[in-house]
């Protein structure tokens, strides 16, 4: 007994003597260096084009992407607008902290409507028991980029979510039609990335391409960045859905074999409330969430994203034809 | 805990996919989901044994032809390290993205069939490691199970690449015995091979030290671009956004604007808007200086003691990355260095190297896709470089077609 506890004291001394030892700020750990790289690729951005526009969620990546920004051009403003395509099927939780967040940041903010792109463009709307207008953002997107010429666009996706994301690069070129083609992309060679384009071509640029989402979590936690409450644990009413919990809300057509739960869940990622299903759990705190996280068995696009689950090669198809 | 970036090479049929896939799998980094949906695909196909390859071809007609096309990024860890695994493709019409991948590497593993031996490719891929500077070279030489795990089989392949290694610039070798299919000697000891005593490939990519690969003496920065908020209390603000190269650059340190050669000292550095007294190699920093200077993007700071060189001319060895249009002296193209770009135009093709047998080849016309050869450049505005195999990050830069924009050729200056 009187072992274990000279013992802890020891530990305790030693962790803090590494501590006083650890200011060599050339040891970096991974998320510093992950973060020095993303902050490198925004200021690329910016260097490189001339209208430039951060597309912006209300999810945690794109909360990650502005913090980076931030850092990346402090004392400055951000150099560029936050542009969110609104499905009008966002979470309000989402679009408030948005608004709140291009507030406290001083940033532009632009939202456009898929509602709109739908009735301007006479589109056919999904319908049906798993409809999403998760793919018309596409159409809204493509329009937005037009109307305010932006030349880069700057997005959330990572590398580890999805095998098609895992092949894209950094710089990602698009043609005048907003198409990416996998298969003649630039050879994106060290940390030079070639951002030359001509007139109505732009780039999707992925600051954290090499992020995974147990990356992104814990920044946000060592960051000490307030997140949108639907990511931590809460009631909600539900759609039981083939073993999926979807939030109860009228722009999801019912089906007879949907049961109507209330369960304690949080949101492991926010996207359109179409498309993206909740997971019982009891985390309140990031720090809880990374618990969760960490030991879960099941990845991030998998457990939550009812729009990838359609084919193997679902967002393959949408990336070439324009999706984020 | 800190981050390494590898490379896995090899010929198509190596076993390359599998390799990556028998990591992840026995490091418990393959989560439940992904499993199923790799034992759904295995079960569709041939044989229905599940194929771990499934797990990095990400593209349609990858799956289809079951070959990797593009450099594929896959990330894992173990209690000691994160992994980036880049996934290069053996196609020989793919050597350009290999040389994409081991751009970024700290390491590099090339497979080699232990039933084929050292192949024309191998003998590439490591030309082409050892070219761009790669510090940490793993050859795993794999299908051990199908060569009977016999000692002597290795020792042979083992002994004609370290004939062939002399004649590269490889620092570090390790030369390990695997079966990728069956798990062995990568994660685990293999139980088929008792005579193998050296480490496994993970232990391998735990322990390699990359903090020794930095180069930590030449201080660079290249200069990205200009924070000036404007804003009333920062009125006179003028930061200099970017991210040291190499080396390290300190409050009060006396430094030089290249290429202009104006010489300023350093003010103050900030991190994220705070002010820190010293930055170190890969950071991100904004620096200020004590006198009103003119910097703008593609200018480098350097220690004032500590100078790279500043010309017009350079030496380079290139990897011709164009399938559309060839390489011919008297070309003229973009050269991006750092954050410079400037026209430059192709003096002359001193020689070509082929990338099998190593030989040099004169008189050579031309240079086309997956070609290497050193070249002579005239550029347009000084670029301030050191040769690349001393400092990577400031030796390094890449050609652009002005028409159609595309990055066609990777340089590596001398």
């Amino acid at each position: 007994m009187s072992n274990e506890v000279s013992m802890s004291i020891s530990v305790k001394e030693a962790s803090d003597l590494s501590n006083q030892g650890n200011i060599d700020r050339r040891k970096p750990d991974y998320l510093d260096q992950l973060e020095a790289e993303a902050i490198y690729i925004m200021r690329e951005v910016a260097g490189q084009f001339e209208r430039p526009a951060l597309l912006f969620s209300g999810g945690k990546d794109s909360i990650t992407l502005v913090r980076l920004a931030q850092k990346a051009f402090a004392p400055g403003k951000i150099p560029f607008p936050l542009v969110h395509i609104d499905t009008g099927h966002n979470f309000v939780e989402a679009t408030d902290y948005r608004d709140m967040l291009a507030e406290k940041t001083g940033s532009k903010l632009i939202v456009r409507y898929v509602e709109d792109t739908i009735k301007a463009k006479n589109l056919k709307e999904p319908t049906g028991k798993n409809a999403s207008r998760n793919w018309l953002q596409t159409f809204t997107l493509l329009d937005t980029i037009e109307e305010f010429g932006f030349d880069a666009c700057i997005g959330g996706a990572r590398r580890d979510e999805e095998k098609a994301r895992a092949k894209e690069r950094i710089f990602s070129f698009r043609d005048e039609f907003g198409q990416w083609d996998p298969k003649r992309q630039r050879p994106e060679l060290w940390n030079l990335f070639n951002g030359r384009i001509h007139k109505g071509e732009n780039v999707r640029v992925f600051p954290i391409s090499n992020w995974t989402e147990l990356d992104v979590w814990a920044y946000l936690q060592r960051e000490g960045i307030t997140l949108p409450s639907i990511y931590f644990a809460h009631e909600r009413e539900c759609i039981l859905r083939d073993g999926r919990l979807l939030y109860n809300t009228p722009v999801i057509e019912k089906d007879p074999e949907d049961q109507i739960v209330t369960r304690q869940v949080r949101f492991r990622t926010v996207g359109d409330m179409t498309c993206t299903a909740a997971v019982e759990s009891s985390a309140a705190t990031l720090e809880e969430v990374i618990a969760e996280i960490t030991v879960s068995r099941i990845s991030e696009r998998g457990e939550t994203r009812i729009d990838d689950q359609q084919t193997e090669a679902a967002m393959e198809d949408r990336k070439k034809g324009g999706y984020f | 805990m800190d981050l390494l970036r590898f490379i896995t090479a090899g010929s198509v049929d190596d076993g390359k996919s599998t390799l990556i896939g028998r990591l992840l799998f026995d490091t418990k980094n393959i989560l439940a989901d992904q499993m199923e949906a790799i034992e759904r695909a295995s079960k569709s196909r041939n044989d229905g044994e599940i194929d771990l390859a499934l797990l990095t071809d990400g593209l349609r007609s990858e799956r289809e032809q079951g070959i990797t096309i593009d450099v594929a990024y896959k990330y894992f860890q173990t209690p000691n390290r994160k992994f980036i695994s880049i996934d290069a493709p053996g196609h020989i019409q793919y050597t350009r993205n290999m040389v994409t991948g081991a751009s970024n590497a700290d390491l590099a593993i090339i497979l080699v069939d232990a039933r084929h031996g050292v192949a024309e490719q191998t003998r590439r891929h490591s030309l082409i490691a050892s070219m761009l500077g790669i510090p940490h070279v793993v050859v795993a030489i794999n299908k051990m199970d199908l060569v009977g795990n016999s000692e002597d089989a290795f020792l042979e392949i083992a002994k004609t690449y370290q004939d062939l290694a002399q004649k590269l610039n490889i620092k570090d070798l390790t030369i390990i015995p695997v079966s990728a299919l069956n798990g062995d000697n990568i994660v685990d000891r293999s139980k088929n091979m008792p005579w193998y005593t050296g480490e496994t490939l993970l232990s391998v990519l735990e322990t390699v030290n990359v903090l020794k690969d930095k180069n930590t003496t030449d201080g660079r920065f290249s200069v990205q671009y200009v924070i000036r908020p404007q804003t009333e209390e920062l009125h006179d603000y003028r930061g200099y956004a970017g991210r040291l190269q190499s080396g390290s650059l300190r409050k009060g340190e006396a430094v030089k604007i290249l290429p202009s050669g104006t010489e300023s000292k350093i003010a103050r550095i900030e991190f994220g808007g705070q002010e820190i007294i010293e930055a170190g190699v890969f950071e991100s920093v904004t620096i200020l200086l004590e006198d009103d200077v003119d910097i703008s993007r593609g200018d480098m700071i350097v220690s004032v003691d500590n100078s790279p060189i500043v010309s017009q001319d350079i030496e380079a060895l290139v990897c011709w990355m164009d399938d559309r249009k060839t390489l011919k002296a008297g070309d003229k193209y973009l050269l991006q260095h750092g954050t410079a770009r400037t026209k430059c135009s192709v003096r002359s093709i001193e020689y070509q190297i082929d990338i099998n047998s190593y030989e040099k080849l004169d008189e050579v016309e031309s240079l086309k896709l997956n070609d290497v050869a050193r070249i002579i450049l005239r550029t347009a505005q000084p670029i301030a470089y050191d040769p690349y195999q001393q400092n990577r990050a400031n030796g390094a830069a890449i050609l652009i077609d002005e028409t159609s924009n595309v990055t066609v050729g990777a340089c590596m200056v001398e």
